[in-house]
């Protein structure tokens, strides 16, 4: 037998998406969470942006009818805050983990289809940006530029491209040599359609899988930043509210809503991207479906023992 | 007659797969093999001749299920083993040399390395020592010469890697080997070298050989005697000279009919129209009936049952049946 | 009649891995070694060979994939060799290739239908969609692909090993070319289907007068099919002569090794074969003399200094070895 290539049509797609538990649900979290970030507005029962009039007992409210998941040192409704944070989370995620991969499979299209001295100077400036650990040239980055929701999806997205480059030239390396490429080139095909044609979309689903997973990593960055007091002050983030809790001695206060309701959020987007990036690699690669240490298949199976015939 | 070597009555292997039918792979397939015989088992590619090999190892994967028959060798009732049992029986009693096999070796492990490691796996009791000294001897056995058991598989030709291959089929000294397609994807003089080795081998060990192929020429070179599989079913099984000389199921005959004779260069190919059934869509009558040339009203219904024209050549086919 | 294709002493040699440290010379590997050859219109030539002896080098060099080191490539009367561009583009509309292996050479998620427009598409032929899907139909029907309409949509794993192979031919008829090059195109195949395969290329040549370069290691499969055998050994031809004249009367003695290696489908005609021992040298150290003296079995002293030249049989048949000029 032959192998089969990693080839799915739509249909066969939504089959293979609808039986997999994992991707739906980590489908379903997403759109939970998507749905609170569009409709924040009529969701959340309070304007975060709005002033409030802040007395002592307003500060570090418990949870209670009011406040559902109390207020924070400003007096604002915690759940409110934590509503309209999921859209910096999003936002920063999606845009970043776009452009990300722009340039990811960009530059490893190019090597792997290219190769030769091409080749060769990308990956070099690929291992490069990978020995350099992106948070701290981030947070430097960011503090020296000003902290706007625009500068920190830039570079979050201009340096979080090297794994995806990596996947991307190893895999357009080995359709590259693929028979297929070999009669394109007879018919007399130039570059530019094999990579339209051949190339890209068989690089497809790995792309999508791997944006799905990046978006995880770029909300993992923003919060971190925004924790670390690099965020745009004019908008509410997870990171922020965190920031904002621990400096502002809701330890001391024991506060705890204020600090497990935005790292609830943190936990839920990125294990919501993660299980469908996994689920959908699952289903756009059956291949990997199969692991060698985690099920030994049954080599033998003899429903009962057999009467020898004389 | 003393007993058979190997003796495989009435074997049905069943494939089952989430959301369909049961498939049919094998369906009461029988036949001996004596000590030193080469049988060629023929047909095309999905007639159940891979699955009937590996259900004689007891190697089906999950999905497959010996249903009924009996596999003895020497006497011996190997379904009927308990697993341990069954694993001492692989690789020291029958060795199989698997399709496309040769492209499996691990690339950063020598030659040598991998084939001391099955010989260890078997015989626990040997040293390192010894068992390298076994690896020697069997390189050498099959041509390759125990100064290259350094080296590794990239350093080894197609011919070479598929001779490895054979040296560690042959670790154990088992009395059969199944070959399956051996010669597939080589080129004609490494094809001739191969099977020359292989030839060799059966006439100096006393191998008893299972060719498993699609390759007529290879068989009637080769071969004692062969079975002809169609859609799991054996369509002939007899001596090779009848069948290539006195084929009397359609199936053989058109399936000689389409293979190139070089003593003949002028007689033209011929082709089987459509495709073999899917195990799973048989039809009701002879499975080979909707491609048949000779196909008639019985055997859209009935399903011929093996006749017996002489006690070694029998044949599943109405018209042989009406004749005699 | 000017032949549909002449190369003359053509050579492909390639570099084996880059100069480095220790040779400042990169080694060369000999692919296609010194190739003379006249195809006529509507010929169907077979080169035989085992793998290494740089028959798929020459399709490649053919195709103008791959440039020649030396030598030239006549198609029509013209000479191609350097062509570049446009005018190579325009080249490659007419000679067109079928690889083996057909699970392979198509894109597993384009169509019947975008597989077999793909080379209008890249050739901006027919812009026209109505056309170009009669076109699409014409070639698939050429290719025996009946009725054409319901093959158009389906994905190549809808499609059995035989039928992939006439979506690849019909791909290879849609732009009309006038040479066919044919790699090992049944070998991948099941026995029952190759005939198949194999008329429908012969239909084709008889129905459009294309030339058909097949090439294979078995002659088994051309025995019937081909008008001329060309045998190649280490980049050159060691024989050239009509189908009949090669397998009844063959006089290299590495033709006679690869027909006597052919396994005959009679156990009546058991022989003793004649095997030769050792696998192709790869063509960069190549034996001086005749580059087949270490493996023949009648060799002599003078085949280790004198490279054969090749000795005329017939009007049609050809040997480059020393010991058939006696």
């Amino acid at each position: 037998m032959t192998d089969q290539p990693t080839l799915i049509t739509g249909r066969a797609f939504w089959r293979g998406f609808r039986r997999n538990r994992i991707a739906v649900a980590g489908l379903a979290m997403l759109l939970i969470a998507l749905a609170a970030a569009v409709f924040a507005p009529a969701v959340a029962p309070y304007d975060p942006y709005a002033p409030v009039a802040i007395t002592v007992e307003s500060i570090y409210q418990r949870p209670g009818p009011a406040h559902w998941l109390g207020t924070d040192d400003a007096g604002k409704d915690v759940l409110s805050n934590f509503i309209f944070g999921a859209r910096v989370s999003l936002t920063v995620g999606i845009f970043a983990s776009f452009i990300s991969v722009v340039i990811g499979g960009l530059i490893g299209i190019s090597a792997g289809y290219f190769g030769g001295r091409l080749e060769r100077w990308l990956m070099r400036f690929t291992d490069f940006m990978l020995v350099i650990p992106d948070l701290p040239l981030i947070v430097v980055i960011v503090a020296i530029t000003r902290p706007s929701l625009t500068n920190i999806i830039l570079v979050i997205g201009l340096l979080g491209w090297t794994t995806t480059a990596r996947l991307v030239r190893s895999q357009t390396l080995s359709i590259k040599e693929r028979k297929f490429v070999l009669r394109a080139r007879s018919i007399g095909a130039g570059h530019l359609h094999i990579l339209r044609r051949h190339i890209f979309p068989l690089v497809l689903p790995l792309l999508v899988v791997n944006s799905v997973l990046i978006i995880s990593l770029a909300i993992l960055n923003e919060s971190t930043l925004s924790f670390l007091g690099l965020s745009d002050p004019t908008r509410i983030s997870w990171g922020q509210m965190l920031n904002y809790a621990f400096e502002r001695g809701a330890m001391s206060s024991r506060a705890w809503w204020v600090l497990v309701t935005p790292g609830f959020g943190i936990v839920w987007l990125v294990l919501g991207f993660t299980l469908l990036g996994h689920g959908l690699e699952q289903v756009l690669n059956p291949r990997t479906e199969w692991h060698h240490l985690t099920d030994h298949p049954r080599m033998v199976s003899l429903p009962a023992p057999l009467n020898p015939q004389p | 007659m003393t007993s058979p070597l190997l003796d495989v009555r009435d074997l049905s292997v069943d494939f089952h797969l989430p959301g369909r039918p049961p498939g049919h792979a094998v369906s009461r397939v029988g036949f001996t093999l004596q000590p030193g015989e080469a049988m060629g088992l023929v047909g095309e590619s999905g007639c159940g001749k891979t699955t009937l090999s590996l259900a004689l190892l007891r190697l089906l994967p999950p999905q497959g299920r010996i249903v009924s028959g009996s596999v003895k060798f020497n006497g011996r009732e190997l379904l009927a083993l308990s697993e341990p049992e069954m694993a001492n029986v692989r690789w020291k009693d029958i060795s199989m040399i698997f399709q496309g096999a040769m492209n499996a070796l691990n690339p950063v492990a020598s030659i040598g390395a991998q084939i001391s490691e099955a010989v260890r796996r078997h015989y626990s009791f040997m040293t390192p020592v010894e068992a390298r000294t076994r690896t020697a001897e069997l390189l050498d056995m099959v041509g390759i010469g125990a100064a290259r058991a350094g080296q590794y598989p990239h350093q080894y030709s197609g011919g070479m890697r598929q001779r490895a291959m054979i040296a560690m089929a042959l670790a154990c000294s088992p009395q059969i080997v199944i070959a399956d397609e051996p010669t597939t994807a080589l080129d004609v003089m490494i094809q001739a070298q191969i099977l020359d080795l292989l030839d060799r081998l059966r006439r100096e060990l006393g191998l008893a050989v299972i060719f498993v192929t699609h390759d007529l020429g290879v068989v009637a070179e080769l071969c004692d005697k062969v079975l002809v599989m169609y859609a799991g079913v054996t369509a002939e099984y007899a001596g090779v000279d009848e069948i290539y000389n006195q084929p009397r199921h359609p199936y053989t005959q058109e399936l000689l009919k389409a293979f190139p004779d070089l003593s003949r260069p002028r007689a033209a190919l011929n082709s089987i129209p459509g495709y073999p059934p899917r195990i799973d869509a048989l039809p009701p009558g002879c499975r080979f009936a909707p491609r048949c040339p000779a196909v008639f009203d019985r055997c859209h219904i009935d399903q011929p049952a093996l006749h017996a024209l002489t006690p070694e050549h029998l044949a599943a086919c109405h018209l042989v049946e009406s004749e005699s | 009649m000017t032949p549909a294709l002449r190369l003359v002493s053509l050579k492909k040699h390639f570099a084996a891995g880059r100069a480095g440290f220790f040779h400042r010379d990169p080694r060369l590997v000999h692919a296609v070694d010194g190739i003379s050859l006249e195809v006529a219109h509507g010929e169907i030539l077979a080169l035989v060979g085992e793998s290494g002896c740089g028959k798929s080098t020459l399709a490649l060099t053919l195709l103008g994939l791959e440039k020649p080191t030396s030598g030239e490539i006549h198609f029509e009367g013209t000479d191609v060799t350097h062509l570049r561009g446009a005018a190579l583009k325009d080249m490659h509309r007419r000679i067109q290739m079928v690889f083996q292996d057909p699970y392979e050479s198509l894109n597993p998620m384009m169509t019947v239908e975008e597989a077999v427009a793909e080379p209008l598409e890249v050739h901006s032929l027919l812009k026209n969609s109505a056309a170009r899907r009669t076109r699409v139909i014409q070639a698939l029907e050429d290719a025996g692909l009946k009725p054409a309409d319901s093959f158009l949509d389906r994905l190549p794993h809808q499609l059995s090993g035989g039928q992939r192979q006439r979506v690849v031919i019909a791909a290879a008829l849609v732009l009309e070319p006038t040479i066919l090059l044919a790699d090992e195109p049944v070998s991948m195949l099941d026995v029952s289907i190759r005939a198949e395969i194999l008329n429908l290329l012969a239909e084709i040549r008889a129905r459009r007068s294309i030339t058909i370069l097949f090439i294979t290691h078995d002659f088994g499969t051309i025995a019937h099919f081909a008008d001329r055998i060309a045998v190649m050994y280490l980049g050159r031809i060691v024989e050239i002569g009509a189908t009949e004249e090669v397998l009844r009367d063959p006089q290299h003695p590495y033709t006679q090794a690869l027909l006597s290696a052919v396994p005959v489908p009679n156990p009546r005609l058991r022989q003793k074969r004649l095997i030769l021992q050792g696998e192709t040298p790869n063509p960069i150290d190549l034996p001086s003399g005749c580059r087949f003296h270490p493996r023949c079995p009648v060799a002599e002293d003078r085949c280790r200094l004198t490279d054969p030249p090749a000795v005329p049989l017939s009007a049609t048949h050809s040997a480059a070895c020393l010991l058939v000029e006696d």
